[in-house]
């Protein structure tokens, strides 16, 4: 049984020492007698105990992380990284989805533009935010806010976290696939550098839709996959119950799509994942994307051309296959 | 049910009317109308029913044998071969699944390109074929496409891709993902070549097939009747908990809310993208 909402099942040791800790808290407290060294000696028990179940997290696991409800989202960052946000919204010609946020910020004195999914915390944000599941009029005031970050010479950073774009009657109406297709279509052509982090859950092409990128990095403890766990394993195996084999098999971990040279860096989360102590990870975050604009800012001479060319190169180097003969 | 079967006793009725059986080889029937056809004909129709007009699943070389001229043709990237780097295994192995689509479909994987002329004018066309594993686009698929864009660019000729996929394929995870990205950017290449790019969707069209190089037609087609769309509609029920509305993701529904062009019928494609693609390259239309 789950005895506490902030842990996942195969986290449960680590929520009974931490209860234990708490309750000799309230004994101390109760009473005045010294259990500090009691108190310390559980602590770095649950911290070990922490460090061992985190070396060795299943695909399946590590997914389950990445979806905690407690897991920081996009503006849980903004807030920590930036100065000067300002959220722009709205389409132009629709509506404005609140499942993927946009605006302009400085990141250490720089101007930027920001892309985020944002899946919401309660319930009712969640609903507000149709558990960041973007329709086409969010992808569309992505694309907008992306062609301004052109315009104005602001690099784009965007910060993936979405289940998948919204399977809806209305979505499939005003075009989902066209909404997609037309970002991947315009962002390798954007003359600003785009820097890409999966904070979360990276949920096929509604993912896919912001993360055309001169550097793709993802968080130690999210995942990027083409479809998630449960619809692979309910195609293939006929059967949602196999989604940890399926997890396993696709290969949807940080650590897995480097190796398969399909992401540029891992950026390491805090002990027990980046919802443990967020500030921590925003400041790590903050520091990669530093770096990974400075990167780039070189790439850009003598001019954006240059950056684009290398773009190009590195979305047509994407493919496994065998030339006989 | 008529009136005199209703009178049967349920145990001689028979379901005889919806499932006639046909010898195999020279007969075949209409998966619409139920209409006995006859294969050659049905070949010579380009797997359309002469009877109801519903179009049926056709083989990538065999659409092309038809929409293209019979001169010379090149095959673009036909020595590539998929290779399974993932060791991808469901209730099978992939390299047995791509081993028994090679097979049953004597074609390395779900994609044919083809350099050559439609009404004597030089282009390049690519077909999927849906029989290969759903017609799912992996790397192979994705180079293919990417190799065709650059000899429509090589050579200053326009593109024609005729779509049939279920989406991208699962047993190439995020590479095949990414084939999307790669596409979709090779695209917006020819496009600023002024390059003219024609899709044709055909049934179906779907998932990340569909949210990349389907939908980024210069000029998007589709066939009567054809599925096309991002999600599938047994997840969107499932998501939504609504029966979908008649015709839902279907061309009809596709063309009223403004996402393709036009609808054709496959034995006017011919015809009508030569004219188009005259008009559209400001030459005579031979």
């Amino acid at each position: 049984m789950n005895l506490n909402l902030n842990f996942l099942d195969f986290e449960q040791p680590i929520a009974e020492l931490e209860a234990k800790i708490e309750e000799l808290r309230y004994v101390g407290n109760d009473k005045g007698i010294n259990i500090n060294e009691e108190i310390g000696r559980l602590q770095k028990r649950s911290r070990e105990l922490t460090e061992a179940i985190f070396s060795s997290l299943t695909s399946w696991q590590i997914s389950q992380v990445a979806r905690h409800p407690q897991r920081p989202n996009t503006l849980d960052y903004v807030e920590r990284i930036f100065s000067d946000f300002h959220e722009l919204h709205g389409d132009r010609s629709y509506a404005d989805d609140s499942a993927i946020v946009c605006g302009i910020a400085r990141l250490e004195g720089r101007s930027v533009a920001i892309v985020g999914h944002q899946k919401g915390r309660d319930t009712k944000e969640k609903i507000r935010r149709n558990f960041g599941m973007p329709r086409p009029e969010g992808y569309r005031k992505a694309l907008r806010v992306m062609q301004l970050a052109e315009r104005f010479k602001l690099p784009i950073l965007t910060f993936i976290d979405t289940p998948g774009a919204y399977p809806g009657i209305d979505a499939e109406e005003r075009g989902q696939s066209e909404a997609i297709a037309r970002n991947l279509f315009v962002m390798p052509g954007l003359k600003t550098p785009i820097i890409a982090t999966v904070i979360g859950e990276g949920g096929s092409g509604g993912a896919l839709a912001i993360g055309v990128a001169d550097w793709l990095m993802m968080l130690e403890y999210s995942t990027y996959s083409v479809i998630s766990p449960e619809g692979c394993a309910s195609i293939l195996w006929k059967s949602a119950e196999k989604a940890a084999e399926a997890a396993e098999v696709m290969g949807i971990t940080a650590k897995r799509l480097l190796d398969l040279g399909l992401i540029d860096q891992i950026i390491s989360e805090p002990l027990g994942g980046a919802h443990r102590d967020v500030d921590t990870m925003a400041q790590t975050i903050q520091a990669s994307l530093l770096q990974a604009m400075e990167r780039l800012a070189e790439l850009q001479n003598p001019d954006a051309d240059h950056l684009l060319s290398i773009r190009r190169k590195r979305l047509m180097q994407y493919g496994h296959y065998n030339e006989r003969g | 049910m008529s009136w005199l079967k209703k009178l049967l006793p349920r145990r001689i009725r028979t379901n005889g009317t919806t499932r006639r059986t046909v010898p195999e080889g020279i007969w075949t029937q209409c998966s619409a109308c139920n209409a006995v056809l006859y294969r050659a004909e049905l070949e010579r129709c380009q797997e359309v029913c002469p009877k109801c007009a519903h179009h049926m699943r056709i083989g990538a070389r065999k659409r092309l044998d038809h929409f293209l001229d019979k001169s010379l043709r090149t095959e673009i990237g036909e020595k590539l071969q998929p290779v399974d780097v993932l060791k991808f295994r469901d209730s099978k192995k992939y390299k047995d699944r791509l081993h028994q689509a090679q097979r049953e479909t004597e074609e390395n994987d779900a994609l044919v390109a083809l350099m050559g002329r439609l009404k004597g004018s030089p282009l390049v066309a690519c077909s999927f074929e849906i029989d290969f594993i759903c017609g799912s686009m992996g790397s192979v698929v994705g180079e293919r496409f990417v190799r065709a864009v650059d000899a429509c660019m090589d050579n200053g000729i326009p593109l024609v891709c005729f779509s049939a996929s279920g989406g991208a394929r699962m047993q190439e995870a995020l590479i095949s993902l990414m084939q999307m990205a790669k596409t979709a950017a090779a695209l917006a290449a020819l496009s600023r070549k002024g390059i003219p790019y024609i899709s044709v969707m055909s049934n179906p069209t779907m998932g990340g097939v569909s949210a990349s190089l389907a939908m980024l037609g210069d000029i998007n087609i589709a066939e009567p009747n054809a599925l096309i769309g991002f999600a599938g509609p047994r997840v969107i029920e499932q998501t939504v908990r609504e029966t979908l509305p008649e015709g839902f993701q279907r061309s009809e529904f596709l063309l009223k809310h403004g996402a393709i062009d036009m609808i054709v019928d496959r034995r006017e494609m011919r015809d009508r993208i030569a004219s188009l693609l005259s008009v559209l390259t400001h030459q005579p239309l031979h």
